[in-house]
C-alpha cells in the first residue's frame, strides 16, 4: 500500500501529512511533485494544506491547473481514494471533484484552533474507524473555510450521505457557537457521490499524537488504510 | 553613457551623514569626493540601522561566549547554538518598528519575511516564529488600526509560508502611541555540518542573485529607520516594501535545496540595504573583493539607476556565492522552483568592491569602508532628572492607592482580567497558524511555547519578554527583570534556559536620557545573563522610536531559548486536578508601584519597578525546575502583570478545562491590594500532584528556598482567595473566564 502526498508550490502541510502517514499510521508514503503526471503507483492521494500558488487569484484556482491535477481526476474516477485537506479541499472544489465553493470565514479572519467534529456518516472509506455521531477533536487553520452550496446541492449531499463531518461543541451539540466559519449546514468535510473523494477543512494530520493535543486525526487515515487493505 | 548627479555638501547632509563623517569618508577614499552611487552606499551602510554606530561599544558589555555557541553575536546573520547530538538552532529577533508605524500590515509582514531569511541564510530550516508587540493607548482608534494591521500582516506572511507563530506578547501603553514596536523572532534547526556562512571567498567564484526582481520599493528604508518619526513620516510610505510570502516560500525551499548540494561558498539575504549590504558584507567577511554589474540584476521597473538598484529593499532576494563550475546546478534548482538565478558578478582578489553599469565602473571602494571602517560613538551618561520626580510621585500614588477603603477586590480582579495587557490574546494568536509542522506541544497561552522537534528528538521552549514600564522607572532593574522573567517563563515550562537574542527598542540615541536608559538596560541585562548562564547570541538595536512628544519606554525584548530534557518534564500553567496543592515559591512581597493594578485601577502608568534579587531569582527557578524533574509538579506559572490574584485566575481559566481554586494566604498582609496585585518578582505558583505531597515535603526539606502552601485546586468552579482566613475574593470561574476572554482586537 502506498500513499502519495502531492506537493504544489506553496503547499506547507505536505511534510506533516507525510510524517503522520509514515510514523503514526505506519504506511508507505512519498511526495508527488506537481509537475508529474504519473500517479498510478499509489493507492491513495493526499492533497495537503498550505497556500498553493500563494492563494493568489482565488484559493485553489491556480493549483487546479497544475500538470498533476488531470491525473488526480483520472485517479479519482477509477475509484481510488483522494483526500484534500484544507487547501487540498479548496483545490478539489476548483477541480470539480467535489461540489460547492469556499468563501472567506464569516469574521473575515484566519482562524487556527482546535474544534470538534461530529461524524455524520461513518460508513465511508474516510470515517469507518469512527462511530456514528462520534465527536472528534481536530484543529482548523484557514481563512477561507466557509463552505457554500445551494439548497438543492445541500439536499443532494444529505440524501447521498456525502456530509461526513460537521462542526459541533465538545458534547456533540451543533449550534451557531460551534460553527467557526459560517459554513452552510456546519459542514467541515464532504465527499463525492461515490464516497472515494473527501475534502475536509480540519487537519487530521496535525493530531495523530496525544502530545499535540489529540490523536483523533488518526481515525481518518486508519479508515483509509483499512479500506485499501480490505479491497 | 550613464551620467549621474553631482555630490554636494547639501546632498550629503540630506543623506544623513554628518560633516565629520563626510570628511572621514573622503579620507577613506584617499582624499577624493564620493560619487552619487557611492554616496548611496555610504549613507545606507553608515546609517544607525546598519552600522550600530551608537550602540556597538555598549553591546560589547553583553556576555557573548559560551560552550554551546557555534556562531556568536555579530559574526553572521544569526547566532547558532549547539543543542546536542549534532543538532543546532539558529535564532534571532529583529524589529520592524518604523515601517509598521506607517503601514502596519506590510510593515509587519516584511518584518516576518526578513527574519525568516536571516535564519535560512544560516542553513537552518525555520520552524517557529514569535512576536513581541507594543501599541499605544488601546482606547484610541489609531492603536486598534495599528494592532489589527500588524497582526494581520504577521498572519498573512507566517501562515502562507507555513512556519508556525507559536507565541509572543502584546502590551499597550500610551508611550507607544505613535511608535508601535513590532519585534519578530524566528528559530530554525540544522545539523552542525550544515551551517552556512555569509561570505564571498575564492577569486573567480560566481556571485548569483536569486529570488524576486528588484524594484524601487524600500529605497533607503534603513536610513528611514534611523530617524525620528514625525508628521512627514507618512510621506515615507513608499519606503515600506511589499511582502510576497509565496515567493519567499519558494526561495526558502530552493536555497535549502541548493545548500544541500555543497556548491555554496556563501549566502546572504538582502534585507535592509539590499544589494549594497549583501555585497559589501559578504566580501568583507570573506576578506575578498567583489565585482558586480547592476545591469545584470533582474529588474521589474524601467530606468533604474545604479544607486536605486543597490539601495532597493525589494523583498525575497538573496545573494549566493557558489563554487566555479557549479553554475548549472544553481540554475537547475532555481528553474525547478520557477525563480530567477542570475550571475551578476564574481569574487575578486584584494578588498575592492566594484560596481559596474553595463561594464562601466560606477563605484569603487574598499568593501570594509562600508562595513568596518565606521565610526563608533560613546557619550557620557548621567541619571536623568525625571527619575527623582518619578520616585517621589510613584511613592505618593501607591500610598494613596493603598489607603483607599472599601475596594472591592473581586471587582478589581475582573477589571484587571479584562484589561488590555492581561486579557486573553486568543483573538491574536488564533489568527496565526501555530500548529503547522506539528511540533507545537504547548500551544500559545501558557508561560512559554514548547516545541517537540521530532526530526532532532529535542524539546525546545521559547519565550519573548520585556517590560518597558519597568525599564522606564529603573532601566538597570528593568533590564535584569526582562531577562529574569524570560528565564522564569522557560523554567515554568520545565526548561533550562540556554541563550538569548534581544531587540533593544529605544528613542533617539542623541537624547541624553535615552542614551542613559540604553546603557543601564544593557548593564542590567548583562548581569542577569551572566547569572543564568545565558549568553547573547545576537539581535538588533532599534533607535529613533521617538516622536515630537518624546521617546517610547525603553523596551528591551528578550527572546530566550531553553531545552527540556524529557517529554515528561513539559509543564503548562493550567491547574490540572482537583486536590492538587497550590504552593507559592519565592518571596511574599507587596510591591505595587509600576504594576498593572496601578495602571488599571489608579490610572498611573509609570513608577519605580519592584526590586530584583538575582540570587533569589536564580534559586527560585532552580527549585521549580528540580521539582518538575522529580515529577512532583502538575502546573507552574510565573507571577507577573497583575500579581498573585491574576496569576491564580490564569491558572484556573487559561487551560482547556477550567478549574476552581481555594486559596488562603497564611501570612499577614500589610495591604491586601499589595498582597493580591503587587508585582514582587521571583515568584512562581506551582500546583503539586496530590499523590506526591510527602515526596514534595521531603524535596522542600532539602532546599532553602522560601515557599508556602497557599491552597488547593477544587472541583467546585469558584475561585476564593482569603488572607489569614478573611475573604477578599470570591468569584465563579465562569465570571473570570468571561472577563478574561474579552480580547483586544
Amino acid at each position: 500500500m502506498k500513499f502519495g502526498v502531492v506537493v504544489f508550490p506553496g503547499s506547507n502541510c505536505d511534510e506533516d501529512c507525510l510524517y503522520s502517514l509514515k510514523e503514526e499510521i505506519r504506511v508507505n508514503a512519498c511526495y508527488v511533485w506537481h509537475k508529474t503526471t504519473q500517479v498510478n503507483e499509489f493507492d491513495a492521494l493526499v492533497l495537503p494544506g498550505g497556500f498553493s500558488y500563494g492563494d493568489y487569484l482565488r484559493v485553489g484556482a491556480i493549483a487546479r491547473f497544475s500538470p498533476v491535477m488531470n491525473s488526480v481526476i483520472e485517479f479519482a474516477r477509477k475509484g481510488k481514494l483522494v483526500i484534500g485537506i484544507c487547501n487540498g479541499f479548496q483545490i478539489l472544489l476548483e477541480a470539480g471533484l467535489l461540489p460547492g465553493a469556499m468563501l472567506r470565514n464569516r469574521k473575515l479572519r484566519f482562524i487556527c484552533r482546535y474544534v470538534h467534529l461530529k461524524v455524520s456518516n461513518e460508513k465511508t472509506p474516510f470515517s469507518q474507524y469512527a462511530q456514528k455521531d462520534e465527536v472528534l477533536k481536530i484543529p482548523i487553520a484557514h481563512g477561507e473555510g466557509n463552505y457554500y452550496i445551494d439548497d438543492k446541492g445541500l439536499e443532494e449531499l444529505k440524501e447521498n450521505g456525502q456530509v461526513i463531518f460537521r462542526y459541533c461543541l465538545s458534547d456533540g451539540t451543533i449550534n451557531d457557537e460551534s460553527n467557526p466559519n459560517g459554513s452552510v449546514y456546519d459542514i467541515a468535510g464532504i465527499c463525492n457521490r461515490d464516497h472515494n473523494v473527501l475534502g475536509m477543512m480540519p487537519h487530521p494530520e496535525r493530531c495523530c499524537n496525544p502530545l499535540l493535543g489529540s490523536a483523533d486525526g488518526k481515525k481518518v487515515f486508519q479508515s483509509m488504510k483499512r479500506f485499501i487493505e480490505e479491497k | 553613457m550613464y551620467k549621474e548627479q553631482k555630490v554636494t555638501k547639501k546632498l550629503v547632509e540630506e543623506h544623513g551623514l554628518s560633516s565629520e563623517e563626510h570628511q572621514m569618508i573622503k579620507n577613506l577614499l584617499g582624499g577624493r569626493e564620493m560619487n552619487f552611487t557611492e554616496l548611496g552606499l555610504f549613507s545606507i551602510m553608515w546609517s544607525e540601522h546598519c552600522s550600530y554606530k551608537n550602540s556597538r561599544p555598549l553591546l560589547k558589555l553583553f556576555p557573548r561566549t559560551g560552550k554551546n555557541i557555534l556562531v556568536g553575536a555579530g559574526e553572521e546573520n544569526a547566532g547558532v547554538l549547539d543543542i546536542g547530538d549534532g543538532w543546532a538552532v539558529a535564532f534571532k529577533i529583529e524589529s520592524h518598528n518604523h515601517p509598521s508605524a506607517i503601514e502596519p500590515f506590510q510593515g509587519a509582514a516584511t518584518g516576518v519575511g526578513g527574519i525568516i531569511r536571516d535564519i535560512f541564510t544560516m542553513g537552518a530550516r525555520p520552524i517557529a516564529l514569535m512576536d513581541s508587540l507594543r501599541f499605544g493607548d488601546p482606547s484610541k482608534p489609531r492603536s486598534k488600526w495599528l494592532a489589527g494591521g500588524v497582526v494581520g500582516g504577521i498572519a498573512f506572511y507566517g501562515n502562507c509560508i507555513g512556519i508556525p507563530t507559536v507565541g509572543g506578547e502584546t502590551f499597550f501603553d500610551k508611550s507607544y502611541d505613535t511608535n508601535p514596536l513590532v519585534n519578530v523572532f524566528c528559530l530554525g534547526i540544522l545539523r552542525h555540518e550544515d551551517i552556512a556562512k555569509g561570505r564571498a571567498k575564492g577569486p573567480g567564484n560566481p556571485v548569483f542573485y536569486v529570488g524576486a526582481a528588484t524594484g524601487r520599493d524600500g529605497i533607503h528604508g534603513a536610513t528611514f529607520a534611523s530617524e525620528n518619526l514625525d508628521e512627514s513620516s507618512e510621506d515615507r510610505r513608499p519606503s515600506v516594501q511589499v511582502g510576497d510570502p509565496f515567493m519567499e516560500k519558494l526561495l526558502m525551499e530552493a536555497c535549502l535545496e541548493l545548500l544541500k548540494t555543497g556548491a555554496v561558498i556563501g549566502i546572504q539575504d538582502m534585507g535592509a540595504a539590499g544589494l549594497a549590504c549583501s555585497c559589501s558584507e559578504t566580501a568583507s567577511r570573506g576578506n575578498s573583493g567583489i565585482d558586480i554589474d547592476v545591469t545584470l540584476v533582474p529588474q521589474r521597473e524601467k530606468g533604474m539607476i545604479p544607486y536605486e538598484i543597490l539601495c532597493s529593499e525589494s523583498q525575497e532576494r538573496m545573494l549566493v556565492i557558489v563554487k566555479k563550475g557549479r553554475e548549472k546546478q544553481v540554475n537547475d534548482i532555481f528553474e525547478k522552483w520557477d525563480l530567477h538565478a542570475e550571475k551578476i558578478g564574481t569574487v575578486t582578489e584584494g578588498d575592492e568592491m566594484i560596481v559596474r553599469n553595463k561594464g562601466e565602473i560606477v563605484a569603487s571602494l574598499r568593501a570594509k569602508d562600508l562595513t568596518e571602517h565606521i565610526p563608533a560613538y560613546t557619550r557620557e551618561v548621567k541619571e536623568p532628572s525625571y527619575i527623582r520626580e518619578l520616585t517621589k510621585n510613584s511613592r505618593t500614588a501607591v500610598e494613596k492607592a493603598l489607603l483607599k477603603k472599601d475596594v472591592n477586590f473581586s471587582h478589581a480582579l475582573l477589571k484587571l482580567l479584562a484589561s488590555p495587557n492581561i486579557t486573553s490574546k486568543h483573538d491574536i494568536y488564533e489568527q496565526y497558524d501555530h500548529m503547522v509542522k506539528t511540533n507545537t506541544a504547548v500551544l500559545p497561552g501558557s508561560d512559554a511555547s514548547v516545541l517537540w522537534v521530532k526530526e532532532a528528538d529535542k524539546i525546545l521552549a521559547m519565550t519573548c519578554d520585556g517590560n518597558g514600564r519597568f525599564c522606564y522607572g529603573d532601566p538597570l532593574t528593568g533590564g535584569k527583570i526582562a531577562v529574569s522573567e524570560a528565564a522564569r517563563n522557560l523554567t515554568c515550562s520545565g526548561a533550562r534556559p540556554l541563550a538569548i537574542t534581544n531587540c533593544l527598542n529605544f528613542g533617539n540615541p542623541y537624547n541624553l536620557d535615552v542614551y542613559w536608559q540604553f546603557k543601564k538596560v544593557i548593564e542590567g541585562m548583562s548581569e542577569a545573563c551572566l547569572k543564568f548562564g545565558t549568553p547573547v547570541t545576537g539581535g538588533n538595536v532599534s533607535f529613533y522610536n521617538h516622536n515630537p512628544t518624546g521617546a517610547v519606554f525603553p523596551t528591551p525584548v528578550i527572546g530566550m531559548l531553553g531545552i527540556i530534557e524529557k517529554l515528561d518534564h513539559i509543564t503548562s500553567q493550567f491547574f490540572k486536578e482537583p486536590g492538587d496543592v497550590i504552593v507559592l515559591v519565592g518571596p511574599t512581597g507587596e510591591e505595587l508601584s509600576a504594576s498593572e493594578y496601578m495602571n488599571v485601577m489608579e490610572n498611573v502608568s509609570v513608577g519605580i519597578p519592584p526590586a530584583l534579587d538575582l540570587e533569589m531569582e536564580y534559586n527560585v527557578q532552580s527549585f521549580c525546575r528540580e521539582a518538575i524533574r522529580e515529577g512532583l509538579v502538575s502546573s507552574a506559572h510565573d507571577i507577573s502583570e497583575g500579581g498573585l490574584a491574576v496569576a491564580l485566575a490564569e491558572c484556573c481559566i487559561s487551560g482547556q478545562k477550567p478549574a476552581g481554586a481555594a486559596v488562603n494566604l497564611p501570612y499577614p498582609a500589610e495591604h491586601p491590594a499589595g498582597a493580591l496585585f503587587g508585582e514582587t518578582q521571583s515568584r512562581i505558583i506551582l500546583s503539586v500532584k496530590k499523590d506526591k505531597l510527602t515526596e514534595f515535603a521531603n524535596f522542600c526539606g532539602n532546599h532553602r528556598v522560601p515557599h508556602v502552601e497557599i491552597g488547593s485546586v477544587i472541583s467546585e468552579k469558584n475561585i476564593k482567595i482569603f488572607i489569614q482566613d478573611k475573604t477578599f475574593i470570591d468569584l465563579p470561574v465562569e465570571a473570570l473566564e468571561k472577563a478574561w476572554r474579552k480580547g483586544v482586537l
